[in-house]
């Protein structure tokens, strides 16, 4: 197994914590001496730099929400000086401004590294092509895997978005191995190389999958490995952190999240207290090592569930299970949480249907309505409406048991919903409330 | 043995979109593709287009090309004689031996008028009609 810290990344719970700790008391005292920002935040929770006294303290510090860096839009939050920065990024904004984040010559180091040693992890190395269709520009998705391949000696391919017949050409052409995307565009692509008569599986040398930004099921990533014969790695991160920074190993068991780069809490939603073991929760991130835009306790929004078990592969940094959702995608029908990775889930496990979808909330009076738009494959096309009839059911039977909800189904012709190269925006919410 | 009367209907899957029908009728148009009889059958928010053509193959293979989801299926025609009571012949001959029509449509065709007629079973069904003095038409017979 090769690794980029093996010192690091194999380091004993205790000594990792000792880490921790020693970078948080040191980042905490930085800010409280030369951020306004948080030296105010931290006044205002009525805590200075010497309640810090083990990693568990970290729970006294307030958090910080996406709206934080809104507020301080573009530079408030800055935390070194103005002449230190080396870069800027822009968050993709889903809802409302953008946000500007900001990086040090250190900070692109740290992301690097933490991405590189994800990589490595995950099996690659100097051998391999990787072609990065995350786009490149404000988004940081793009750069994010191009240094950090080029730091595991890898050739890397900036073919950012789009063009995807062109990103086949590429792939057959280079000889790529591994590719960067999101898992819909991971599809997309199948799709269209199928079209161009090029069999990913059989007529390229893609392996690997690096694939993020959006929340996938496993059904999707067995549906990536058989379809396509490609490995599909998960990746996590957002320019909040730094960008794409955390991957699953070879051993696909969750996202490997660096202790001595982050610390990770998973807190219940109601309460904000941490959950037992294993239970899932929100996740909340503290950057140990961020210089020029700190993230002490900020509220990522992620639902995931965390597992601190040493990895298989050796590495003993504890890891996240798969992403559920968003707590802001989550979406609240009749009083019911409804993700739509459950709807994802649910459908990919019924053989007729594609791995498109729509959600469409709507409100008939006081009542909410769902509605699941969905791809009827060509091969299940019948020519006998009754069994067409037949399969709208069963699938409104199936939702009905994942989400403990009703949904209206509409089955829609093949290759017709909207294919999304970045984030999947799935669901279409019409209520006006 | 029954294969010349199995005539190959197309059938399509369409939402009920606007302008989705004239697009495939145009591109018939446009490939010189005649359209003897159509028939739509609805569900909860799609559509089930069922047409017969005079080059099949051609239609399929255009449809297909636009990205339109159709396959063929296969559908018996039925003459039906030009006097009160033809329909009950050719209906209740089916009846008789426990044959269930999925659907049917007629076509009043150059000579005669047709029915055609979806049954689960084509061969079984066209050996009962055939036994039963029903006279069934080959595609190049009612056009
Ligand atoms: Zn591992």
């Amino acid at each position: 197994m090769a690794y980029l810290d093996k010192h690091i990344e194999t380091m004993s719970r205790e000594d990792l914590e000792k880490t921790q700790y020693r970078l948080l008391k040191t980042q905490v005292t930085r800010l409280y001496s030369s951020s306004p920002f948080y030296r105010a935040r931290m006044r205002e929770a009525n805590i200075s730099p010497e309640d810090i006294r083990c990693i568990q303290d970290i729970t006294k510090l307030p958090f910080i929400h996406k709206q934080d860096l809104r507020d301080n839009y573009p530079e408030g939050m800055l935390s070194v000086p103005r002449r230190d920065l080396v870069r800027f990024h822009a968050s993709s904004g889903t809802t409302g401004k953008p946000t500007i984040v900001c990086y040090t010559k250190n900070d692109i180091d740290t992301w690097t590294t933490s991405l590189a040693r994800g990589l490595i992890s995950a099996g690659l190395g100097p051998d391999d092509v990787i072609q990065v269709s995350n786009t490149y520009g404000l988004f940081s998705g793009g750069l994010g895997f191009h240094y950090a391949g080029e730091r595991i000696g890898a050739a890397v391919v900036p073919a950012s978005t789009g063009n995807t017949e062109r990103q086949i050409e590429l792939i057959q052409d280079l000889e790529v191995t591994a590719m960067a995307a999101t898992p819909s565009y991971m599809l997309h692509l199948g799709e269209v190389a199928e079209k161009m008569g090029v069999s990913i599986k059989n007529d390229t040398k893609l392996k690997i999958g690096l694939l993020g930004g959006e929340p996938w099921s496993v059904k999707m990533r067995d549906r990536i490995c058989e379809w396509l014969g490609v490995k599909g790695i998960n990746c996590y991160g957002s320019s909040e952190m730094y960008g794409p920074m955390f991957t699953e190993c070879s051993e696909q068991d969750g996202i490997h999240i660096w202790g001595d780069i982050a610390y990770a809490e998973i807190l219940d939603q109601k309460t904000g207290e941490q959950v037992a073991p294993g239970e899932r929760g929100e996740l909340v991130l503290t950057m140990l090592q961020k210089e020029a835009l700190p993230m002490i306790r900020y509220r990522v929004g992620d639902i995931t569930e965390m597992d601190t078990e040493p990895c298989a592969c050796g590495r003993t940094h504890p890891r996240l299970k798969r992403i559920f959702g968003r707590v802001d995608d989550m979406l609240i029908v009749r009083g019911i949480n409804v993700f739509p990775s459950q709807v994802e889930h649910t459908l990919m496990s019924i053989p007729e249907v594609g791995d498109h979808f729509e959600i469409i909330v709507d409100r008939k009076g006081a009542l909410d309505t769902m509605l699941i738009r969905v791809e009827l494959k060509k091969e299940a096309f019948t020519d006998n409406i009754v069994q067409l009839m037949e399969l709208r059911e069963k699938i409104a039977y199936r939702l009905r048991g994942a989400l403990n909800i009703g949904a209206a189904v509409e089955l829609v012709e093949p290759d017709t919903l909207q294919r999304f190269e970045g984030k999947a925006r799935r669901v279409i919410d019409r209520r006006d409330i | 043995m029954y294969e010349k009367y199995k005539i190959k209907q197309l059938s399509i899957f369409s939402e009920n979109r606007p302008g989705r029908l004239a697009a495939m009728a145009r591109a018939m148009m446009d490939e010189g593709i005649n359209i003897y009889a159509f028939t739509i059958a609805e569900g909860a928010g799609y559509g089930v287009i069922r047409a017969l053509v005079d080059q099949p193959e051609r239609a399929f293979q255009k449809l297909s090309s636009m990205g339109v989801t159709v396959r063929y299926t296969d559908v018996l025609a039925v003459e039906m004689k030009d006097h009160p009571g033809g329909l009950y012949d050719a209906v209740s001959a089916l009846a008789e031996e426990g044959i269930n029509i999925e659907y049917s449509y007629a076509y009043s065709g150059k000579r005669c008028a047709v029915l055609f007629m979806r049954v689960e079973d084509s061969d079984v069904a066209a050996e009962k009609l055939l036994a039963k003095d029903v006279k069934l038409l080959e595609l190049s017979q009612f056009t």
